[in-house]
């Protein structure tokens, strides 16, 4: 294996070799740009298949999922190569923007199944969730209640919103900021609030204790 | 009981937790730590808190990781 200093060294002459290339203009930055849009296709289709069988995609669809990812990267990679401080290597920095791209493509291929509705509340799904075994269900009836209590009660309209899609629903987080014309930041906000109020719920009530759950 | 472990441990927030736009602007570089054996961790606790939370950003950080160790050309 190389020594650290002589990889990070190699490493600082690619990534500054990368921005020169790319900074500039005519063959040798063409030269480049197909280096780097075949690097991220083989990025991509490696998401798209770790990230494929949750989603149900495969086939074909993985291939043009991958390819259309990374088309779009390249295009931001382009476009934002003045941004780039040096603050990591260089491919790593390039491989984000596709490893972005990905959930948001998934997520729009998500909401073609037709099984998926954002209304249904279907409660009875809550304790598989989490693991809940049906044969101790008098041990957990209690604290489940308590819980929809707060759900009801606690929670804002989009907050509850936000907790029905992704908890009973099994909506992914990305695929739900595509259906609310969102941001993943502002929808996870949006659950960790709610997460917060709940937990606070359930501790006041004796459900959950500070520090460890307990069982009623 | 793992139900009961399973929902305090979805319900527990850490004040820590920075984000996702926070958490997506800083991941090349925490990944590069973190493949380098740099203690990421101890530079950017926030980003670590959020990555223990945020399922999306996990599996980003996951894909970023794979991608560094298997594809640095």
């Amino acid at each position: 294996m190389e020594p650290p200093a002589a990889s990070a060294a190699r490493t600082d002459a690619e990534t500054a070799e990368w921005v020169r290339v790319l900074a500039g203009a005519g063959p040798e930055r063409d030269a480049a740009l197909v280096r780097l849009h075949a690097m991220l296709v083989r990025i991509a289709r490696a998401e798209v298949a770790r990230r494929g069988p949750r989603l149900r995609i495969s086939g074909p669809e993985l291939d043009d999922l991958a390819y259309q990812a990374a088309a779009d990267a390249l295009l931001a990679i382009t476009g934002k190569i003045g941004q780039f401080r040096g603050e990591s290597r260089f491919t790593t920095w390039a491989c984000k923007f596709v490893i972005f791209v990905v959930p948001s493509k998934c997520g729009r291929h998500f909401w073609r199944r037709p099984a998926v509705s954002l209304d249904a509340e279907d409660w009875d799904r809550l304790p598989g969730r989490f693991g809940f075994e049906p044969a101790a269900e008098a041990e957990w009836r209690d604290l489940l209640a308590a819980l929809r209590r707060a759900v009801d009660t606690e929670l804002t309209p989009r907050q509850r919103q936000v907790f029905v899609a992704i908890v009973l629903n099994e909506v992914p987080l990305d695929a739900l900021v595509i259906e609310l014309s969102s941001s993943r930041n502002a929808i996870y906000k949006m659950l960790f609030d709610a997460r917060r109020k709940l937990r606070a719920a359930l501790t006041t009530s004796g459900h959950l204790g500070h520090d460890l759950p307990r069982r009623t | 009981m793992s139900g009961w472990s399973a929902l305090d441990r979805f319900l527990r927030t850490d004040p820590k937790d920075v984000g996702c736009a926070e958490a997506m602007r800083v991941l090349h570089i925490y990944a590069d730590l973190v493949a380098a054996g740099e203690p990421a961790e101890r530079r950017y606790p926030g980003l670590a808190a959020h990555l223990r939370s945020c399922g999306p950003c996990r599996e980003d950080f996951d894909g970023l990781l794979a991608a560094i160790h298997g594809d640095g050309d």
